[in-house]
């Protein structure tokens, strides 16, 4: 009893170093974020010192972009989320509650966009979306980022409608409801969790998206991590202002993050595991 | 073909009536979205194999036409096109390794009672949350860093010369980089998966006398082993198309040592505006991907058809 309390609490210690450990880089943003230039720029790093939010502020002032870059990511984030909510309801709605021969084959498609590897479209995206000019648009990056997450959403939502007794929307078709009056009348208050979390899972995709707006975009539209990356030739210079702009571009994130973990692992695997 | 889908459509009218109109209001239900992913994901790819048969450089204009397997036979005899492929390998292989083996050690941990569990597990999944540009950007300036890193000073500390990581070691760097990002991602998902194992099980399989080794290896392995697959092929996908990591850190260098197969499409469009020889680089880069996917879709099927029958 005692060897068995004593090796929980000796598990309980090691994880949480583990935990630490993991979470030190974070951390050390974090802090850095708090310091000066000065003594984030040191040959030997400071580890007490008087936090300042100096470079919060010189990272927010006006003129240094950075609401244009947090405003491209909010924009481009959320409309591509409700764009790709407004396709992938109706889809995953059709696809749950009147199936037919075709539909897995659908569904296995659509999920298998996915898998092409970005590099795969990028010549021809690139070269139409500067015909019609669409390159370093807010709308052709909100497009791609909807294409991008478009088969999870339709997965997550098409699972979530699935947990939806089929009795019910049955029951509301033999009442004399049509398709669409089920589908807003019924179905979707049951399913307003399962959307939100969707919704949610999409929006931390789209926000932390750097391949599509690094090669996409230049300034016009251009995202935090555009912005954030081009600190990686910063020698040394600005790392208290990189910091304080990357921890403002997280922080939100890790947060909404540690709330919709489940839904993390349920889309992503695509149901394999729940 | 014709004729048994106007029988099957037939029976399945006469079975429900008002079905026809049920299926036409679901086929403009599904259609947007349909419409949308051929427009943004295939009609794409099938221009890129277009453009992989032509010769074609944005510098060059005039010399433009139908090139055959022309572009492809360049590829092959590019040393730096085999260099992003062995890259890209190394990385798939690599990060595989490494945070499918700590991901697995970690759930293991996590599992377990202890306190604070709720708190330590969120902290150890954060990194997942990171933005990759930042990731990228805190281990190369604030970590890796030769003069200015955490490591450097530790190195210091104890007397030694400080590494210049992304000249000495550049590939090490970008794994370690990628797997702080992606270890988090398998200890979730896994820990997620032992924490649906069946708990009868191992309440028989520990009144049988099983050892802790054997319910390991006879519940916990065959239990996750599904879920192992799921977070393997997942994993490939995401590491073969690696590319903030690597455009933030060493930027594919010191010349090709950190080129992957993204990257080095990357540089062939934007830096030698080569449409024809890229294109070519990204089917072969499909090509891999799919190696994985085929397998990863056709369990995702697998499992859409045991969840109907259920």
């Amino acid at each position: 009893m005692t060897s068995s309390r004593f090796s929980n609490f000796a598990f309980g210690v090691l994880a949480w170093g583990v935990a630490l450990l993991i979470f030190f880089p974070i951390l050390w943003l974090l802090l850095t974020a708090f310091k000066t230039e000065q003594q984030a720029f040191s040959v030997d790093p400071t580890f007490w010192f008087t936090p300042t939010l100096e470079s919060f502020r010189t990272a927010l002032a006006q003129g240094n972009g950075y609401w244009h870059y947090a405003w491209n990511s909010a924009l481009t984030a959320v409309a591509s989320t409700l764009v790709g909510l407004a396709l992938a309801v109706p889809a995953a709605y059709a696809m749950a509650f009147y199936p037919n021969k075709r539909t897995d084959f659908l569904l296995v498609w659509m999920v298998s966009t996915k898998f092409i590897p970005a590099v795969g479209v990028l010549i021809p995206m690139f070269l139409v979306y500067k015909t019609v000019g669409l390159l370093d648009h807010p709308l052709g990056l909100t497009l791609l980022f909807t294409a991008m997450n478009l088969p999870i959403i339709i997965w997550m939502v098409y699972s979530y409608f699935r947990d939806i007794p089929k009795d019910i929307v049955e029951a509301a078709d033999i009442d004399g409801a049509s398709i669409l009056q089920t589908l807003f009348k019924v179905v979707l208050p049951l399913a307003l969790p399962g959307l939100a979390s969707t919704g949610l899972l999409a929006l931390i995709l789209a926000w932390n998206e750097s391949f599509w707006s690094i090669t996409m975009s230049d300034h016009r539209a251009a995202t935090l991590a555009v912005y954030i990356a081009s600190f990686k030739s910063a020698e040394g210079l600005f790392w208290a202002k990189m910091s304080a702009a990357s921890v403002l571009a997280i922080a939100p994130i890790i947060v909404l993050g540690w709330f919709t973990q489940r839904q993390m692992v349920r889309g992503l695997t695509f149901g394999a595991v729940k | 073909m014709k004729a048994t889908t106007a029988t099957a459509s037939a029976t399945t009218a006469a079975e429900a009536p008002g079905a026809r109109s049920f299926a036409r209001t679901t086929r403009l239900l599904m259609a947007p979205a349909v419409i949308f992913l051929l427009i943004w994901m295939l009609i794409p790819l099938l221009m890129t194999i277009y453009y992989s048969f032509q010769q074609y450089n944005l510098m060059m204009p005039m010399y433009d036409g139908f090139a055959g397997f022309g572009n492809y036979a360049i590829l092959l005899s590019d040393p730096v096109f085999w260099d992003s492929l062995g890259n890209t390998l190394i990385i798939v292989v690599a990060s595989l390794a490494i945070t499918v083996s700590l991901g697995m050690l970690l759930a293991l941990l996590f599992n377990r009672t202890f306190m604070g569990r709720g708190i330590a597990r969120t902290l150890a999944v954060a990194p997942f949350f990171v933005m990759p540009v930042v990731t990228g950007l805190i281990w190369k300036n604030m970590l890796l860093h030769p003069v200015f890193g955490l490591f450097a000073w530790i190195a210091r500390q104890f007397g030694l010369e400080p590494i210049v990581w992304l000249d000495q070691y550049p590939m090490v760097s970008v794994i370690i980089t990628i797997t702080w990002e992606w270890t988090p991602f398998a200890l979730l998902v896994l820990l997620t998966g032992l924490q649906s194992l069946p708990e009868d099980q191992l309440e028989a399989a520990r009144l049988d006398g099983a050892s802790a080794l054997q319910e390991f290896r006879h519940i916990v392995i065959p239990h996750l082993g599904q879920v192992l697959y799921v977070v393997v092929m997942l994993e490939s996908i995401f590491f073969l198309t690696s590319f903030a990591e690597i455009y933030t850190t060493t930027s594919g260098g010191p010349g090709t040592a950190t080129t992957n197969l993204p990257y080095y499409i990357f540089q062939t469009v934007f830096q030698q505006s080569d449409i024809g020889i890229a294109s070519a680089a990204a089917i072969g880069a499909v090509i891999l991907a799919n190696i994985f996917a085929i397998m990863l879709i056709r369990f995702i099927a697998g499992n859409l058809n045991a969840g109907a029958a259920r």
